[in-house]
């Protein structure tokens, strides 16, 4: 049977989407994306620059603008795709707006959700004022602008690593990989943008898992001064100033400290996301106990759903960064075309 | 030559700062181990002391007490148990769910034990 004019529904218009789909559109495939929201794009439509090299995010946007700009490619936007059924030689897949599609094979490419800071109440985000997260401070990199609530120049500025990941009190155990590098590239941006403020890093763990991220480390360093505390902050309050006040323990010096800070910015982790959670309780589809979908081997299987035709790319599967949810997205496509051709 | 003489010559003996893994003692880590399974989900990121209420004033510190049982530094250990209030606030924040409160209770237990030598 030939490969060619075969229909695949992508389900998530983000990174992996994206990519997932202009591979296929490449190779002649019909492919129908769906996003939920009015534009594709995903999270990297907030984020400003990316990590380790500062470039703007914006190029990484342009490529797959670009990669989905294709005649065999139909978005459907505004619409989720709310269950994936395996029925014959086909994948029926129903849309929230209650389209139905019929097609060969199908790709869940539903993301993450970033973890709500509300959750960790000790910290005060929806309280204070100064608390944000770091995608807030990704805007006001966009904006040109860092500023405190009532438009002050920040001049301490406080940065809560894990908040959300490796976190039993949020039933979340896993480690969300790229939010301490993340840390890091904010922490240099902050002062790039605001040489005159001090920049410090609340870790446990420092994990510069990716090529060039250590690099990064050294440069927050030896180039922007940035400081670093080993121990998660256990709390923040609000002194008579209206300035921030964290404990912590400083574990290397073996003694609780306290310091008041004029912002704090909460690295929040990555999460199963809500619409790929009820995807999967209405499509039958196996979720691992990170609650992100589970493939059907973690080495040679990374991309196989246990449902016939459905496949997996991205971080619907796991937190991964954005070089890894391409090539993963890449992979899907492989092992989609690997079962059209062998049907 | 014994440790008084030594002192009349104006020097002193200092003891070894060594963790000595081969000679310290773990009966106390397999019994608090035993009775609070728990106790090993412990890394180390001072959530606990950075919340104590006792740790604001004195020198207890919870995260280095799990060091101490782990390796078999008994001798601090005996000082910092008596320290805790036992007030519970570091349960609050513990991220992998220790059960910090019984962890010092377990401990102090396991020192009695020990000097009965019951361990």
């Amino acid at each position: 049977m030939s490969a060619a004019l075969k229909h695949i529904v992508v389900a998530g218009g983000g990174v992996a989407g994206m990519e997932a789909a202009g591979a296929l559109a490449e190779m002649g495939h019909r492919v129908s994306l769906v996003e939920k929201e009015k534009n594709p794009g995903g999270h990297l439509l907030q984020w400003h620059a990316l990590f380790p090299d500062h470039r703007p995010a914006d190029e990484v946007k342009h490529y797959l603008n670009k990669r989905i700009r294709n005649e065999s490619i139909t978005l459907y936007t505004g619409t989720g795709v709310e269950k994936i059924k395996h029925h014959g030689h086909e994948v029926v897949v129903t849309l929230s707006d209650g389209t139905l599609i019929n097609a060969d094979a199908a790709i869940i490419a539903t993301g993450f959700d970033l973890f709500d800071a509300r959750r960790k109440e000790e910290y005060g985000y929806g309280i204070y004022d100064n608390v944000i997260t770091s995608a807030e401070l990704e805007e006001m990199f966009n904006a040109g602008k860092v500023t405190t609530a009532d438009g002050r120049i920040p001049s301490r500025v406080g940065i809560v690593h894990c908040v959300g990941s490796r976190d039993e009190k949020v039933n979340n155990n896993h480690c969300s990989k790229v939010c301490c590098v993340t840390a890091v590239k904010q922490a240099i941006e902050i002062r790039k943008q605001l040489p005159g403020s001090e920049v410090f890093c609340f870790y446990m763990d420092m994990r510069m898992y990716g090529p060039y991220y250590e690099e990064l480390y050294r440069e927050s360093q030896e180039v922007y001064n940035v400081n670093y505390i080993r121990g998660k902050v256990s709390e923040a309050s609000v002194n008579i100033n209206n300035r921030l006040v964290i404990k912590v323990e400083d574990t290397l010096a073996g003694r609780p400290l306290k310091m008041e800070l004029d912002m704090m910015v909460l690295m929040v982790g990555m999460e199963m996301s809500k619409p790929g959670t009820l995807l999967a309780e209405a499509s039958g589809l196996k979720r691992g106990i990170n609650r992100f979908f589970e493939t059907a081997d973690h080495h040679y299987g990374n991309n196989l759903s246990n449902v016939r035709g459905v496949f997996y790319a991205g971080t619907c599967t796991a937190p991964m960064n954005i070089t890894d949810t391409i090539s993963h997205a890449r992979a899907a496509v492989a092992e989609t075309v690997r079962y059209i051709n062998s049907r | 030559m014994s440790e008084s003489s030594a002192n009349k010559f104006g020097f002193t003996i200092n003891p070894s700062r060594l963790i000595n893994y081969d000679t310290s003692d773990r009966k106390v880590r397999d019994y608090v181990t035993m009775k609070e399974p728990s106790f090993r989900l412990c890394f180390a990121c001072g959530g606990c002391t950075a919340t104590c209420t006792a740790g604001q004033y004195t020198s207890f510190n919870l995260r280095r007490m799990n060091t101490y049982i782990r390796r078999g530094e008994i001798t601090p250990l005996i000082e910092e148990v008596t320290r805790c209030m036992l007030c519970g606030k570091c349960l609050l924040v513990c991220p992998r769910g220790v059960n910090t409160r019984n962890v010092v209770a377990v401990a102090s237990e396991a020192i009695r034990k020990l000097e009965r030598n019951e361990l």
